[in-house]
């Protein structure tokens, strides 16, 4: 399945897919707004983002969103329960100190989540640590050791544990194989722990 | 606020303008304050450049500071050297887009650039009012500017906007008529005043009142305590900068000479400048006005309106989408404040915008040629007017 000609990247086309027309959504740690802009333009979602980056923010806010510049890790704390359809952390899991709570935050103030992350299992990887017996650097995943702000290394399977340990279910996953920047790529289907770049989650609370 | 005014390098602007007044609240309707007195009749030097559509769906309301006036942007001549205090944002093309919106600025009450204040006469007695003015509140300013904006038929306003104790009167409107305001834009603002910002005020006052010749207030006809009010905005710019601007902008770096003069001179460029803006503000200004407006800004507190209690509670009132803009180097208003009212927005669900701008020069950053700022405001303002038309 190969997707062609479209605005935004591969990875966050998926996440689009995944939101119904007219819902809320919040976006965190949203970078220049690139996601949020899509579905505000074609899926009339009602947006707001949080991100870090003064400059990044100013952006955003330029761009018509609704931005808040912030710790995307003390902002969440301050929503009401359920204020949001869909919470979107978009490849940035591998940064989060405390990924536990952050994903709780995520579900009390949205009805539903959505994660990505880049796949550390990705035979790439293992190949390079094996092969050269360093740590690995991908397009993915471009930083040395000492430089990185990827404080997490996190696999697919790691992630499907990490549900059942933490409490929440997951709702959709899809794993693709794309260059960080591409704006076309494949869902793989087979073997995606060793053959997905990346995994993208639709998450949700877990039914009592 | 006024060092700052220059004429805007890309040569656009709204050109020449004229103030208007605008006259409400004669007995026996007289205006009742906050305190409980009256007040009629009320004069409010106004402003307005733009055209107002005919939906009258896009009016914007520009807040000033406390030194500020109802001159906005343009110029009253041909030959006026200086341009309003504002030109930098406001006008055809600019953050605030005249060819867009219809931009209205009125100068706040208790001022003394036209509107009925402590130095305007007293109808009661023919004379200057002076410390017979009542002590007027920034709620009893917005109140003013309703009236106004009534008198000009403006149902819904598009969007407030104005910093430091302008930004008080926007965060006032929005919770005193909130279903009033499509959205504002607090800038270098704050809830309430801290008791560092109450202290630099309190200082400022008692220069004022420390001059023999304010002689309680009553100086309108003769000497005036310029020394005192000199003073007072000595305080007062110094709290507008930072100590990261005034390392860069004075230094230690001496005023004409070469040596110290081992005497009370100006020596240091910092001792000169701030002599130079203290006796600039006496030509323009008057020292009961700044009494009063530094009180109303003092007693401002959010958290005390509509018997709220807590922030999260009095913005429960609110309607508007907002965007919140603070600046790094503020410490008369600092980002922890701003970062205070987004909370409680957010608590209340508001569609609230936050951006904290890197900028060295203190509190005065919002007056400043600033890029960032400009595309922000500009952003958000066509965004609220495009969702306005949904």
């Amino acid at each position: 399945m190969k997707q062609k000609d479209n605005e935004i990247r591969f990875d966050l086309q998926i996440i689009a897919s995944w939101i119904e027309p007219g819902s809320k959504v919040l976006g965190l740690g949203c970078g220049e707004g690139e996601l949020l802009h899509f579905l505000k333009k074609n899926k009339g979602v009602v947006c707001t983002g949080i991100e870090l980056n003064e400059d990044k923010v100013a952006k955003c806010i330029a761009k018509g969103l609704s931005v808040l510049q912030g710790d995307i890790n003390e902002e969440v704390l301050d929503y009401p329960d359920d204020a949001f359809d869909y919470v979107i952390l978009s490849q940035t899991l591998q940064q989060i100190y405390e990924p536990g709570e952050l994903i709780r935050s995520m579900l009390r103030i949205g009805k539903k989540g959505v994660v990505s992350f880049p796949n550390f299992s990705h035979w790439s990887i293992r190949l390079q640590l094996l092969a050269t017996g360093r740590a690995p650097i991908t397009k993915q995943l471009p930083y040395d050791w000492h430089d990185t702000p990827n404080i997490r290394v996190i696999a697919l399977k790691d992630f499907r544990r990490f549900s059942k340990e933490t409490g929440f279910s997951i709702l959709r996953e899809v794993a693709i194989n794309t260059d960080y920047h591409e704006k076309s790529g494949n869902i793989i289907k087979f073997f995606a722990n060793l053959r997905a770049t990346y995994g993208i989650f639709l998450i949700g609370k877990r039914k009592q | 606020m006024s060092e700052y005014i220059e004429h805007d390098k890309t040569g656009l602007s709204v050109g020449v303008v004229d103030k208007k007044l605008f006259t409400f609240a004669q007995p026996p309707g007289e205006l009742t304050l906050e305190n409980g007195s009256t007040l009629g009749p009320v004069t409010l030097a106004y402003e307005t450049y733009g055209e107002l559509n005919p939906e009258k769906s896009n009016a914007v309301l520009i807040m000033h500071a406390l030194s500020g006036d109802s001159h906005v942007a343009g110029y009253y001549s041909n030959d006026e050297a200086k341009p309003g205090w504002w030109e930098i944002m406001v006008g055809p093309g600019k953050g605030i887009d005249t060819n867009k919106y219809f931009v209205v600025c009125s100068n706040i009450l208790g001022s003394c650039m036209g509107s009925t204040g402590p130095g305007s006469i007293n109808p009661k007695t023919g004379k200057a009012f002076g410390l017979d003015f009542p002590v007027v509140t920034i709620g009893d300013m917005v109140t003013a500017q309703k009236a106004l904006i009534n008198h000009l038929g403006i149902k819904r306003i598009l969007s407030l906007v104005g910093g430091s104790i302008g930004g008080l009167q926007v965060l006032e409107w929005c919770l005193r008529y909130p279903d009033m305001i499509v959205s504002a834009i607090p800038l270098a603002t704050t809830p309430k005043h801290s008791a560092l910002t109450i202290a630099f005020n309190e200082v400022a006052r008692q220069a004022i009142m420390a001059d023999p010749n304010w002689h309680k207030g009553d100086y309108y006809n003769g000497a005036k305590p310029d020394l005192g009010l000199a003073v007072a905005r000595m305080i007062g710019h110094i709290t507008y900068l930072s100590d990261e601007s005034m390392r860069h902008k004075f230094g230690r770096r001496l005023q004409d000479r070469s040596d110290f003069s081992f005497n009370f001179d100006a020596d240091f460029q910092v001792e000169s400048y701030l002599r130079y803006q203290g006796s600039k503000f006496v030509e323009r200004f008057d020292a009961n006005s700044f009494l009063y407006i530094t009180k109303a800004a003092d007693y401002f507190d959010l958290t005390r309106q509509y018997d709220s209690g807590s922030l999260v509670k009095a913005f429960s009132r609110a309607m508007a989408k907002f965007l919140v803009v603070s600046f790094t180097s503020d410490w008369l208003y600092p980002t922890y404040q701003s970062k205070a009212m987004v909370k409680a927005m957010k608590k209340n669900g508001l569609d609230v915008s936050f951006c904290e701008i890197e900028a060295d020069w203190g509190h005065d950053a919002f007056l400043l040629p600033n890029k960032r700022l400009t595309d922000l405001v500009k952003g958000f303002l066509e965004r609220v007017y495009d969702e306005t038309k949904r």
